[in-house]
């Protein structure tokens, strides 16, 4: 293997990375507001709101993400939609990775006994109050497990994204090698690369774990 | 006027009717307790005065006011859970300031009015504690001191003992009531225990199939039940059919027994003349006389049957001509199995239902 040529490439994987762990982040932020708001909507006692919530949930965890972002990437622009590879990417990774965080919110407020909420309705707060200062603090900590994993498998279905002419860090391996046929280095420098973000992921999420139990 | 009304509550989950019509007045400062086996809707009842269940039908006036539809947050009672619902992630001291916090009290307000709480509850020590460092007993004082502290216009308690051991329970109890009365707050207590309700509650509540079957002190429960479930709940474990035959005057009356034997019941628990009633009485009520003994109404013959020691005395299962019959007998004399006795029934310990 040629180490000297993974080297001398490095500001360009840099760049590539730096766009993967945008849009990974910005997936995160996007898919956890949507997450929330469809687990609440699942755990709400209103009827359309469960069956839009699970519609949402079925559709997306029933569908592949390569096929929701060809959809929207590909798909949307013969209805008068189109986006720029970004957007789209952000769009199509954040209402992918929402349907799985629904099911992990779902789960974690579920698992906290219900005693806790009526407690803290019958001290004087509105539900959505019991939810944000009571349930979601507690659900937090049996969350994050589950989370952490959802983050790191977002991180690499990220690669996924080079197909719809994103330049992140799998794009930018497809085109060194489609440069310079190194195929071993490029694909080896970019596993290497995706090894370090989900390494930086486990510690951060390892951390957490240990604060919020300790408190 | 009674502080709170329910009229002609119903509750049905699904096809399922939990409360059937029921009515309900509590006065002000009083701790009334609703006692009954499981399922018999007593838990049901006070979640739904504390707007944790919605009523089918009918009407929950509280000081006058219909409380039917106000949300849970808004009706300002203190509610104790069965298993106390602590706030794992707030300390002792945060548990109790929450309702406080949510009620925008100035800060050094709410530690004082916590801290004297604290030291109501014998907490005062434990502020900065964890729920999860405490014991059983004083979980259930945290509980109870995040209940008072907002100074609820009624207090909820969900059989909040029933986590405790023995020993445990008679003390809480007791520091329950005396809180209560000190207060003047007035409070409707869940339990299944009635040595517990008895001791606790100005008037007892038995309910039974999602009704109240008799709303009393507890010592008219005890002595003088009115219906053949709370007479059975009480521990009157006899039942004897009786039929009326001539009344007396002072409110008694000559019965007759199926097998024609004659009865005198004096002891009325204020119940209309009825021609067919059930006469009930405690195990420990009848005498085991030799046979023959005794006089000649009041009586009836029987065999000993099995007998079971129960430390204060022998209970006996006495097979009679009306059937079988329990009866404690003194600890100093057993009676054989198969012995003939006479067993005598004190005119004032029968009551009808």
């Amino acid at each position: 293997m040629d180490f000297t040529f993974i080297i001398d490439k490095l500001p360009v994987f840099a760049l590539g990375a730096v766009m993967t762990i945008e849009l990974t982040v910005l997936s995160i932020i996007f898919g956890s507001i949507l997450g929330l708001i469809a687990a609440l909507a699942k755990i709400s006692k209103k009827k359309p709101l469960v069956y839009a919530a699970s519609f949402y949930t079925w559709i997306i965890r029933g569908t592949p993400l390569l096929v929701q972002l060809y959809f929207i990437y590909y798909g949307l622009p013969k209805v008068g939609i189109e986006l720029d590879p970004f957007p789209a990417a952000v769009i199509g990774m954040s209402i992918c990775g929402g349907a799985y965080i629904t099911e992990i919110i779902r789960a974690g407020i579920e698992s906290i006994d219900k005693g806790q909420m009526e407690a803290a309705r019958s001290l004087g707060m509105s539900y959505l109050q019991a939810m944000r200062r009571v349930i979601i603090p507690q659900a937090l900590r049996r969350m994050l497990p589950p989370m952490g994993n959802e983050f790191i498998a977002l991180l690499k279905d990220s690669s996924l994204v080079s197909t719809i002419a994103m330049v992140e860090l799998m794009r930018t391996a497809t085109q060194i090698n489609a440069a310079t046929f190194k195929s071993i280095e490029a694909f080896f420098a970019a596993g290497v690369f995706y090894l370090f973000l989900t390494t930086i992921f486990t510690v951060i999420f390892n951390r957490l774990e240990h604060k919020l139990s300790i408190n | 006027m009674a502080l709170l009304s329910l009229k002609n509550i119903s509750v049905a989950y699904g096809k399922n009717v939990v409360l059937k019509n029921l009515n309900l007045d509590v006065e002000k400062g009083e701790l009334v307790s609703l006692l009954g086996p499981s399922g018999c809707g007593k838990t049901t009842t006070l979640r739904l005065i504390g707007g944790f269940v919605e009523a089918k039908n009918g009407r929950f006036v509280f000081n006058g006011k219909d409380y039917t539809k106000i949300p849970v947050h808004k009706r300002n009672f203190g509610f104790v859970f069965q298993n106390y619902a602590l706030f794992p992630h707030l300390t002792v001291f945060d548990n109790v300031a929450f309702g406080l916090k949510q009620r925008n009290i100035p800060k050094n307000e709410i530690k004082k009015r916590v801290m004297e709480i604290l030291e109501t509850v014998g907490l005062k020590d434990y502020a900065d504690r964890s729920p999860r460092e405490l014991s059983g007993g004083q979980k259930q004082r945290v509980a109870l001191a995040r209940a008072l502290v907002i100074q609820p216009d009624l207090l909820l308690l969900d059989e909040p003992l029933s986590n405790l051991d023995a020993k445990l329970r008679v003390k809480m109890r007791l520091e329950i009531r005396k809180i209560q009365q000190e207060y003047n707050i007035t409070a409707i207590y869940v339990t299944h225990d009635q040595e517990e309700c008895f001791s606790i509650s100005d008037r007892v509540a038995v309910m039974n199939n999602g009704v109240i079957e008799q709303l009393d002190t507890p010592q008219k429960i005890y002595n003088l039940p009115r219906t053949e479930f709370v007479a059975n709940f009480v521990g009157f474990e006899n039942f004897i059919e009786l039929e009326l035959e001539a009344k007396e005057r002072g409110g008694g009356g000559f019965y007759k027994l199926k097998n024609g034997q004659r009865f005198k019941v004096t002891h009325f628990n204020g119940r209309e003349y009825e021609r067919y009633v059930k006469g009930a009485i405690r195990p420990e009520e009848i005498d085991i006389l030799n046979e023959g003994g005794g006089k000649e109404t009041n009586t009836l013959k029987g065999i000993i049957g099995i007998s079971t020691f129960l430390g204060k005395h022998y209970q006996y299962v006495v097979e009679t001509e009306v059937g079988r019959l329990l009866v404690n007998g003194s600890a100093h004399k057993r009676y054989e199995k198969g012995e003939r006795v006479t067993l005598y029934f004190p005119e004032d310990k029968i009551v009808l239902v």
